[in-house]
C-alpha cells in the first residue's frame, strides 16, 4: 500500500516522527481499534484515533445523545440530540477523516455479544462508566487474548492502565470484584469535569497508538492516576504476581463471562 | 517509624497495621480499596493482621467508574 499525496500531507506530522514514520503510519491505517462507550472517554479517544488514521474503528454504545452529555462528550454536537451516539460518533469521525472505516454497534456489550465483537479488533478501549461493563470487558479481553486500555474518571480524578495478554496484571488482578449492586455509598451523585474525559481519553488513544506502532512503554503493570486539583500524575507500580487472579491467573475460576447487575444510579458517562 | 503512603513520607507508630492505616488516612469505604505494600497486593482478609515495617511503601488503589457512580 502506498500513500496518496493527500495522505502524505494529512499524516505528515506522524511520518516525520522517527518512532512512527511511513511504516508506523501504514500500521495505523491497517489497524483495527474498538472503542466501547461513546461518552466522556470514548469521544476524545475515538476522535484522536480517527484523526490519526486508524483504518478501522469500531464504536459501541446503546445510548442516544442527551443534552447533559455535551459538557464532555465532544464527538457529539447540539444538532445530534436524540441521535444514537454511535451514529453521531461515526459522522464526526468520517468528517474528520475519510480514510477511516467506522463500524457501529448500537447495543450494550453483554456476555452474549462481547467476545464476538472484540474478536475483530487489535486493541480495545474501555470508555464505559460502570463496573459491570468494566469487568465484562476485562474478562472478555483476557479470554480472547486482546490488549485493552482501562480508564475511569470521576469529579477531578482519573485513572488508566493497559492490559496486554501475558505482560502484566489485568483489571481484575487489581480490583477483584465489582462493588455489589446495593453497596453504600455507590449511589452518591458525583459529577465529572468535562475536560477530564479529554485528558484521560486522549491518554487511552495514545496507548492504542503506541501499541499499534510498537514504540515506547505501555501502562502495563502500572496504574496511572491523575488529580486535576493538585495537578499530580502518579504512575503506580502494580504487583507482578498475577497467578492467583481468578481470570488471568494460572488456574482461572472465572471461565464464563458474567453479567453483573448495574446499580440503580448508574448513568451515562 | 517512617513509611511511604501514596508516595508521601509519614511518621507512624511501630507495628501499625494496614487496617489502622486505612483509618488514619480516612479512607472512605475501605472494603472497596485495593491496598498494595511494596508492590504486593494485600488480601483484605489480612488488613487487620498485616503490620507495616519501616520504609514500607503503601498504595491505595480506588475504583473509578463514571460520572454518577462512585465508590470512594
Amino acid at each position: 500500500m502506498s500513500f496518496t499525496n493527500e495522505q502524505l500531507e494529512r499524516y505528515s506530522r506522524h511520518i516525520i516522527l522517527k518512532e512512527i514514520g511511513a511504516k508506523g503510519q501504514k500500521k495505523l491505517l491497517n489497524a483495527r481499534v474498538l472503542v466501547i462507550g461513546a461518552g466522556g472517554l470514548g469521544a476524545p479517544a475515538a476522535m484522536y484515533l480517527a484523526a490519526a488514521g486508524v483504518g478501522t474503528i469500531g464504536i459501541a454504545d446503546a445510548d442516544e445523545v442527551d443534552l447533559s452529555n455535551l459538557q464532555r462528550q465532544i464527538i457529539h454536537a447540539t444538532k445530534d440530540l436524540g441521535k444514537p451516539k454511535v451514529q453521531s460518533a461515526k459522522e464526526t469521525m468520517n468528517e474528520l477523516n475519510p480514510d477511516v472505516t467506522v463500524n457501529t454497534y448500537h447495543t450494550f456489550v453483554t456476555s452474549e455479544n462481547i467476545r464476538e465483537i472484540i474478536r475483530d479488533y487489535d486493541f480495545i478501549i474501555d470508555g464505559t462508566d460502570n463496573f459491570p461493563a468494566k469487568f465484562l470487558i476485562n474478562d472478555a479481553c483476557v479470554m480472547e487474548k486482546k490488549p485493552f486500555s482501562h480508564a475511569g474518571i470521576i469529579r477531578f480524578k482519573g485513572q488508566l492502565m493497559t492490559y496486554v495478554p501475558g505482560e502484566g496484571p489485568c483489571y481484575r488482578c487489581v480490583f477483584r470484584d465489582p462493588p455489589p449492586k446495593d453497596a453504600v455509598p455507590t449511589c452518591k451523585q458525583a459529577g465529572v469535569v468535562g475536560a477530564m474525559g479529554g485528558v484521560i481519553g486522549s491518554l487511552q488513544a495514545m496507548e492504542a497508538i503506541k501499541f499499534i506502532v510498537g514504540k515506547g512503554q505501555l501502562l502495563t503493570g502500572y496504574l496511572l492516576t491523575y488529580d486535576a486539583l493538585t495537578m499530580e500524575f502518579r504512575k503506580i507500580k502494580l504487583p507482578h504476581n498475577t497467578e492467583n487472579c481468578p481470570v488471568c491467573g494460572t488456574h482461572p475460576t472465572i471461565t464464563q463471562l458474567i453479567d453483573y447487575e448495574q446499580a440503580e444510579c448508574d448513568g451515562a458517562l | 517509624m517512617r513509611i511511604l503512603v501514596a508516595g508521601e513520607t509519614k511518621e507512624v507508630k511501630e507495628g501499625l497495621t494496614v487496617a489502622e492505616l486505612l483509618i488514619n488516612e480516612q479512607v472512605e469505604t475501605p472494603e472497596y480499596v485495593t491496598v498494595t505494600v511494596n508492590d504486593d497486593f494485600i488480601d483484605p482478609a489480612n488488613f487487620e493482621k498485616t503490620e507495616l515495617k519501616e520504609n514500607d511503601s503503601i498504595e491505595f488503589l480506588y475504583f473509578m467508574g463514571g460520572g454518577r457512580y462512585v465508590v470512594y
